[in-house]
């Protein structure tokens, strides 16, 4: 039986094109030294350092938690680094909260990053394959076959991913943090952009970010000592699948689905739009926004999109279920902090701290990543009442 | 060092990677039959489901797989993008169609170059068969097929999609 944990720190950095100013141990370090003071605590309360970022070769630099041990105060401390691609942020926040609640850890600090400003994100996702033809065109040109076909089988109008990349950027605009400032944005405006990877333009694409987050995760018996409201874990889920296999569901994966389910039950959670009050979810492409809709059960299968088109997403528009209130990833990603931002934006949620971007009363909030192929998940719930 | 001497906020250090590629068995043997030209699945013994390029195991019943298939350069298009942007290192001029293509006979697509089309007119459920490079030209690559041409058959209807036989779709009408 998992003991209690919670989340008692947070930290970011802002989130930009290029940190020009600091390395990326700066960069973490900033991220953790803000988590820590956020707790109320300095680097000798930590017993254990989980680190997680993206492939490698989006910097360039092989092994980078080696080289950040001292920047993250681990002389002595167990430090482990996490990845499972673009979820990695996700799966690094659950590794340190398994290390609490399993009572191994009283108190941990988890940290990811990205500093996609030194190499070239795009170059490292489409580096070629021996039996494949090199025509791998990053990330969108992964997902947009896909983002085709759910346009195709739940016959949704062309401007729904043009509604979330407006809905997205105007709940950015009130985050100071976020990367993309764009309190002006239009649809017309996101409608004229580019054509990237056809269906996917311009603005309905995540921004290249440099940044990091950090959160201090402690057993129950130590929440008093910081001074902030806690996030209680509720629930924690991981699941994978492989990239392909004969008549594999990439619209909707099986391994989305089912760790949704579990970390619904561990939560109580039956309708998860009724049941929870905002979700931070994993959008790097507009169109994931009515897809995960689906996928994560806030919609029967094929009308993710009206909830979309209702404003029952929007912050903005008085939604019910406001998703990526931060701004979310279409509005900044740091990729291998991308998911970690989604989980302490929950935290941030339930513990009544989100600022501008505050959704009142929130007492209960998701927060989600995938990466790779779609293929890893990784899902908590967090709470403002102890379980 | 002078005083007036700009701070230095960023160098340039590329890094270079070549590697010896082990294939495995299933992958290797792909591999030498499409140096001859012949593209070469295996079947699961489970789900029967053929897989190309193989390797080695279903994925979906974690069993290995031994029965080659000799499959037929016709396919369907699955799903497909139109790219604006240039890839890193490949000399393709944008816009290119990429599209998810499944061989007539297998159950699993993979990503080529579509040509020879109007990139407007490309669709879900078209036909399309492969345009090889001159035979001198082949080596142990998919690059061997230059590109995917649309061909002159019906549209096959998307519940069809990657479960046509080795005959391909006229075959199944």
């Amino acid at each position: 039986m998992a003991k209690l944990a919670a989340v008692v720190g947070i930290g970011q950095t802002h989130y930009k094109t290029r940190r020009g100013d600091v390395s990326i141990a700066g960069l973490v370090r900033e991220a953790a030294v803000n988590a820590l003071e956020d707790a109320g605590l300095g680097w000798d309360d930590i017993e254990a350092v989980i680190i997680g970022k993206a492939p490698d070769m989006f910097e360039g630099v092989i092994m980078p938690e080696i080289y950040l041990t001292d920047a993250l105060g681990c002389n002595g401390k167990p430090m482990l680094r996490v990845h499972t691609a673009g979820s990695v942020g996700g799966s690094t926040a659950l590794v340190a909260a398994s290390h609490v609640q399993s009572g191994m850890f009283k108190r941990v600090l988890t940290v990811t990053f990205e500093k996609q400003s030194e190499s070239n994100a795009m170059w490292a996702l489409s580096t070629p394959q021996p039996f494949s033809v090199h025509l791998n065109a990053g990330a969108g040109g992964y997902f947009a076959p896909i983002i085709r076909e759910y346009m195709r089988r739940s016959g949704a109008p062309y401007d729904v991913g043009i509604k979330v990349a407006v809905k997205d950027r105007l709940h950015g605009a009130r985050n100071p943090l976020a990367h993309l400032q764009l309190p002006e944005i239009t649809m017309k405006e996101v409608e004229d952009s580019m054509m990237l990877w056809d269906p996917i333009r311009f603005l309905e694409a995540c921004p290249s970010s440099d940044g990091a987050c950090a959160m201090v995760i402690c057993s129950e018996d130590l929440v008093a000592e910081s001074p902030k409201p806690p996030a209680w874990i509720r629930g924690v889920a991981m699941r994978s699948e492989p990239t392909m296999y004969a008549g594999r569901e990439e619209v909707s994966p099986q391994a989305g689905r089912d760790c949704a389910a579990d970390v619904y039950r561990q939560a109580g959670i039956t309708d998860p739009r009724r049941d929870l009050d905002c979700a931070e979810v994993y959008v790097p492409f507009s169109w994931y926004e009515p897809m995960w809709l689906e996928n994560l059960g806030f919609a029967p299968e094929g009308e993710g999109w009206k909830l979309t088109m209702s404003g029952a997403t929007s912050l903005d528009e008085g939604g019910d279920i406001p998703w990526n209130c931060s701004g979310g990833v279409l509005s900044s990603n740091p990729i291998g902090a991308s998911g970690m931002i989604r989980f302490a934006e929950a935290a941030r949620q339930v513990r009544g701290d989100a600022g501008a971007h505050q959704v009142e009363g929130a007492r209960l909030a998701l927060g989600h990543a995938y990466g790779g192929g779609a293929q890893f998940f990784a899902m908590w719930v967090v709470g403002a009442d102890k379980p | 060092m002078s005083e007036d001497t700009e701070a230095v906020t960023r160098i340039e250090t590329p890094v270079y990677l070549q590697y010896n590629f082990t294939a495995g068995r299933a992958p290797a043997r792909f591999l030498e039959r499409i140096r001859q030209g012949v593209l070469t699945g295996q079947r699961c013994p489970r789900c029967a489901n053929v897989y190309i390029p193989p390797r080695g195991s279903c994925p979906a019943c974690g069993v290995p797989t031994e029965e080659e298939v000799v499959l037929p350069d016709k396919a369907t298009v699955q799903s497909f993008t139109v790219v604006a942007i240039p890839i890193p290192n490949n000399p393709i001029k944008p816009p290119f169609v990429i599209a998810n293509l499944v061989l007539d006979g297998a159950n699993i697509s993979f990503i080529h170059l579509m040509s020879e089309c109007e990139n407007s007119e490309v669709h879900i459920g078209q036909r399309v068969q492969a345009v090889w490079k001159p035979e001198a030209e082949w080596t142990y690559a998919m690059d061997n097929i230059r590109y995917f041409k649309p061909i002159d058959e019906p549209d096959v209807p998307v519940d069809r999609i990657g479960r046509l036989p080795i005959g391909g779709w006229e075959d199944e009408q």
